[in-house]
């Protein structure tokens, strides 16, 4: 086959290539290699030399179709930077669990993609190795955090990637850029070796061309991990969707969540698709999440709190960058964080650590955890009557490069409508859903925890009535791309 | 910087509109409770390997200034 053709294979369809001999492994990962190491849109942070030693025993089910993996997921021997100057040039002596356990299934690593400094980020433009730009226009971002992820996989530069989700890290870049996110239940994927940003919400997840491909590497990523005592794994498999229908599903509309500040071509886009599932059989009606509106200003209390904790222990001690000589140790600490840290993260350190201080404790994070409650009571209270809550993904389409980044709480809102569903640890998906103004907007659907299975279905059913046509994010396919805003764009980076 | 914060704050402030009393707090959404294991001797990161990564070493250990000035 032509490295085209290969390329342009969906995950499931390059398995199936391989499986009947069109194909095999090396010269698949070799075709990726390429298009990674080709990558303008600065999706790459590390590409390895060459295709693995050997290639994956007979039978792996995933049969080495390569996997582009976000940078903060350790990977022994190869740099695992989390976006961040502070440990630039870190090799992990260990492997985060689930990637060594889709190395294990026969999907090994293509690369580390570029993304938000410690996942801290909406557009990717947080990356101290530069911003990513989004393949369906070069001077957009590609939403964030898991920005590389989302371009590399949108482009063809990789059939599939992971990527983490904290309060809509996976969804929301998946809608920006075309393409299909899931986060997974809390829980379902074990969290050891991932750099962590803030516990109780990170979550590993897919992030691929179509809902199969979702399906299929979540399969292989979900259980428990005695390594990550959060974990408790997944009941039963995560089994290939086939829902052609939607008969008796019951779609609840939060109208907090689908009316103001949402663009009007995102909403036309989100109605088109609830039209389309009335016309696959499910009812449509408008639901209540009452607390919605207040999760984002919860989530940004209890995300910063747990980062501030987190984040401590980069202190140029044990691992990373040290900055400069001389002084005393707690001179050095400082000088360390100040030159190693950006300005995002500097601003949720602080932040997370006034809501924590004695005197503000209770106003900001015993309040934000009562409001964590209530969320996710108003879930368990729309899933008596629904089987899902629909949403659009993001509020816009890809906004500009830099036109953001001045003004956290414009950043911020990009998550309205992912933050209250992380903050209750239920699963969601994205699904590209149309186009506005030329770029792809998108559809959620969030279920109770551990429905993945019934979520899939109904993407799957779903996306085959959109028939997105997702050609307009592909480098070798859509033609000449925009010009490029010129910033930060380039090959991977040197390291 | 401190403006910046101040629009966040003012943002988050919002909480403060719903009535919360008698609500418990959430720490986590998994109901996990005591996840012990056997206490049981495994292998873990040999001496070398921890030390690999850091900024400076001297016998055995991680090297820092002295917490001290002068």
């Amino acid at each position: 086959m032509s490295v085209t053709d290969l390329t342009g294979l969906t995950a499931a369809q390059a398995v199936a290539a391989i499986e009947r001999g069109e194909t095999d492994a090396t010269e698949l990962f070799e075709a990726y290699r390429a298009a990674a190491l080709a990558d303008e849109l600065n999706a790459y942070l590390w590409v390895p030399d060459g295709a693995p030693d050997s290639p994956p025993p007979a039978g792996a089910p995933l049969a080495g179709v390569p996997l582009a993996v976000k940078d903060l997921f350790c990977t022994q021997g190869v740099p695992s930077q989390a976006g961040s100057k502070i440990i630039e040039g870190y090799r992990p002596p260990y492997t985060a669990t689930v990637v060594a356990k889709l190395a294990e299934a026969g999907a090994p690593l293509l690369g580390k993609t570029n993304q938000d400094e410690f996942a801290m980020g909406s557009s990717n433009e947080n990356s101290a190795y530069g911003p990513v730009l989004n393949p369906w226009d070069r001077a957009r971002v590609p939403g964030g955090s898991s920005g590389g992820s989302a371009a590399a996989v949108a482009a063809g530069s990789a059939p599939w990637a992971l990527g983490t989700d904290t309060g809509g890290s996976i969804r929301q870049p998946a809608a920006l850029c075309g393409i299909v996110g899931l986060k997974p239940t809390y829980g379902a994927v074990s969290r050891y070796g991932m750099i962590a940003f803030a516990s109780s919400l990170d979550q590993a997840g897919p992030l691929t061309r179509d809902v199969a491909d979702a399906a299929l590497l979540l399969r292989h990523m979900v259980g428990h991990d005695t390594r990550d005592s959060t974990s408790v794994g997944f009941p039963g498999e995560i089994a290939t969707p086939s829902a052609e229908r939607l008969d008796g599903i019951r779609l609840g509309v939060p109208e907090e969540l689908t009316g103001d500040g949402i663009e009007p071509g995102v909403l036309d886009a989100f109605h088109a698709t609830l039209e389309l599932a009335e016309q696959l059989g499910a009812t449509i009606e408008t639901c209540r999440l009452p607390h919605a509106p207040h999760a984002l200003a919860a989530y940004y209390v209890l995300a910063p709190a747990e980062a501030s904790s987190n984040l401590a222990r980069y202190d140029g001690v044990r691992y990373g960058r040290r900055a400069g000589d001389g002084g005393d140790l707690p001179e050095m600490y400082t000088r360390t964080r100040s030159e190693g840290f950006g300005v995002e993260v500097k601003r949720r350190i602080m932040l997370g650590t006034y809501s924590l201080s004695s005197g503000y404790y209770d106003a900001y994070y015993g309040s934000a955890q009562r409001v964590r409650t209530k969320i996710a009571e108003d879930f368990r209270t729309a899933f008596d009557n629904f089987d899902f809550v629909v949403t659009p993904t993001a509020p816009t389409v890809a906004f500009e490069l830099g036109s953001k980044v001045d003004d956290p709480m414009a950043m911020y809102v990009n998550d309205y409508c992912t933050v209250p569903m992380s903050l209750a640890g239920t699963p969601a998906i994205s699904i590209p859903n149309g186009l506005s103004e030329g770029l792809p907007t998108a559809f959620q659907i969030a279920g109770p925890a551990f429905s993945e299975n019934r979520i899939l279905d109904a993407a799957h059913a779903l996306e085959s009535a959109i028939g997105f046509d997702a050609s307009g994010g592909r480098l070798s396919r859509g033609g000449m791309p925009s010009t490029s805003s010129g910033r930060g764009a380039g090959g991977p980076a040197e390291l | 910087m401190s403006s910046e914060l101040s629009d966040v704050l003012d943002h988050i402030e919002k909480i403060g509109e719903l009535d919360l009393e008698g609500v418990p707090p959430t720490t986590h959404v998994v109901e996990v409770s005591n996840a012990l294991r056997p206490d049981e001797v495994a292998p873990s990161l040999a001496r070398d390997v921890a030390l690999e990564q850091a900024p400076a070493v001297a016998d055995g250990g991680f090297l820092v200034p002295s917490p001290q000035a002068g």
